[in-house]
């Protein structure tokens, strides 16, 4: 799983840390950031929730072709 | 309005629109005459108190692809704003930080607001909310049944909470809170100008007092003062204009939800002994009596440019208004939307709002829900109501909805 998130766009709302707290997590500045060793959604069933739970649609989840 | 009558489509009934916003006849239920809006459709045409027609939305899907749109403004300031009241026209400059204003001006504000209101920032305060929430559960106790809940605990509880997180003097609370409730719901435009005028006062000399001082105190505003104000990168007026709904915003509405949220769940003691049972529960419960109470009705913006959505045309110019409490029970996204249910996946409600306008405070609010209502529960476990349910008076339509009181007993 390929996780992006668009600091450009997010708005510190927290939302995805709250729904995939061990996928994301919130920087000092406030914005989504993922969990170090965790980037690849760590098969989390939760981090697509996340990126639809984001107010701003700031994260994009992909699978890899293959 | 003659550039409307065209306009046809599944979205777009024939019938008249329906005033807006309306009276709830129960305090948790969407008002009775907003009914007809509940068959599905996307948007209908209501009408304003000034007798202006603006847009509906009332479908889920629909509310969250408006809330997200850039070509939606949120500018009260803009001469074609939708008035939701005579209070809300009355106020001369309707400039407000964050809520009422669009990028850039809004990304620039919010992003010096958000290190404050992160998720970590809201659990690291769980311990110091949970201390307010036992002293004044421990003041009722003392003082013993009955009380009313909404001065005794639903509104001390957030207005203690933002002031330690803004650096406001808490000894000041009864002044700002009657200013907040003056200001959202007073009697008349000029009771609603002059608490405007007050609180400002008010904030500015704080601000002024705060900038004198050499050592910064540890508040949100203090930051604000000592940092982006010395930089520049905000002006007086500008940080006065964050501090007001900081403050108003960060007490008002999670009163409201305290209040309104113990009522509903009295009102429910089958829902009420499941938390009792469970409390591992209590984050659910609180995003369902989100969904449940859509406290925040009525969310307003104006089209920039045409917008094409759900077969029908909103053009550039009209007002676009939101019925919180019927999106939030939209049937094709939650099953028998009008009961509480802990066990339904209700995150995605639009109490909140959605887009970059969503509430800055919610993982605050949500650490202070769970708290109040997870310990007044707990402590007070024979709680109930001390009146008739239905002669309890609660908010009229046209302000943030919530209980004006709350006589309980145990």
């Amino acid at each position: 799983m390929h996780i992006e998130i668009d600091k450009d766009v997010c708005i510190g709302a927290g939302q995805c840390a709250l729904t995939a707290p061990g996928v994301f997590t919130q920087d000092d500045d406030g914005y989504s950031t993922l969990i170090p060793g965790h980037e690849d959604g760590a098969r989390d069933p939760m981090v697509r929730e996340a990126a639809r739970a984001c107010p701003v649609s700031a994260i994009k989840v992909t699978e890899p072709a293959g | 309005m003659t550039e409307l009558t065209d306009i046809t489509g599944p979205a777009t009934p024939a019938e008249h629109p329906v005033a807006f916003p309306q009276d709830r006849t129960c305090p948790y239920h969407p008002p009775t005459g907003y009914q007809p809006l509940r068959d599905g459709r996307a948007l209908s045409r209501a009408t304003l108190f000034d007798g202006r027609e603006v847009w509906l939305v009332t479908a889920h899907a629909t509310a969250r692809a408006l809330l997200a749109d850039g070509r939606l403004s949120t500018d009260r300031n803009r001469p074609d704003f939708p008035m939701p009241t005579a209070r809300f026209a009355a106020v001369r400059d309707r400039r407000v930080a964050l809520l009422g204003v669009d990028d850039p001006v809004h990304q620039r504000q919010r992003r010096m607001m958000i290190p404050s209101f992160t998720l970590k920032r809201a659990t690291a305060l769980r311990p110091t909310i949970q201390r307010i929430v036992d002293g004044l559960l421990d003041a009722m106790i003392e003082q013993g049944p009955p009380a009313e809940l909404v001065s005794a605990f639903a509104l001390p509880v957030p207005s203690m909470v933002i002031c330690g997180l803004l650096g406001v003097p808490y000894a000041d609370h009864e002044f700002f809170e009657e200013q907040s409730r003056r200001l959202l719901r007073g009697p008349s435009a000029a009771d609603t100008q002059q608490a405007r005028e007050r609180l400002e006062a008010y904030l500015g000399d704080l601000i002024d007092r705060k900038a004198r001082q050499a050592e910064p105190g540890d508040g949100v505003l203090d930051d604000l003062v000592h940092e982006q104000l010395r930089e520049g990168a905000l002006d007086r007026a500008e940080l006065l204009s964050l501090a007001v709904i900081l403050l108003v915003a960060g007490h008002e509405t999670t009163a409201n939800m305290i209040s309104l949220g113990t009522y509903t769940l009295l009102q429910h003691p089958d829902r009420l002994a499941e938390l009792h049972a469970d409390p591992a529960l209590l984050p659910a419960a609180v995003d369902e009596l989100m969904r449940m109470l859509s406290i925040a009705e009525g969310m307003l913006r104006v089209a920039l440019e045409d917008i094409e959505i759900a077969g029908t045309t909103i053009r550039a110019g009209e007002g676009v208004l939101f019925a919180t409490s019927v999106i939030n029970r939209d049937a094709s996204l939650y099953d028998d939307p009008d009961a509480l249910d802990f066990h339904r996946p209700a995150r995605h409600h639009v109490a909140f709002g959605f887009g970059i306008h969503q509430c800055l405070g919610q993982n605050l609010a949500r650490a202070e829900l769970e708290i109040a209502l997870g310990t007044l529960l707990r402590r007070l476990p024979g709680l109930r109501l001390a009146a008739p349910a239905e002669e309890i008076p609660f908010k009229p339509g046209d302000t943030i909805q919530g209980m004006l009181e709350l006589p309980v007993t145990w």
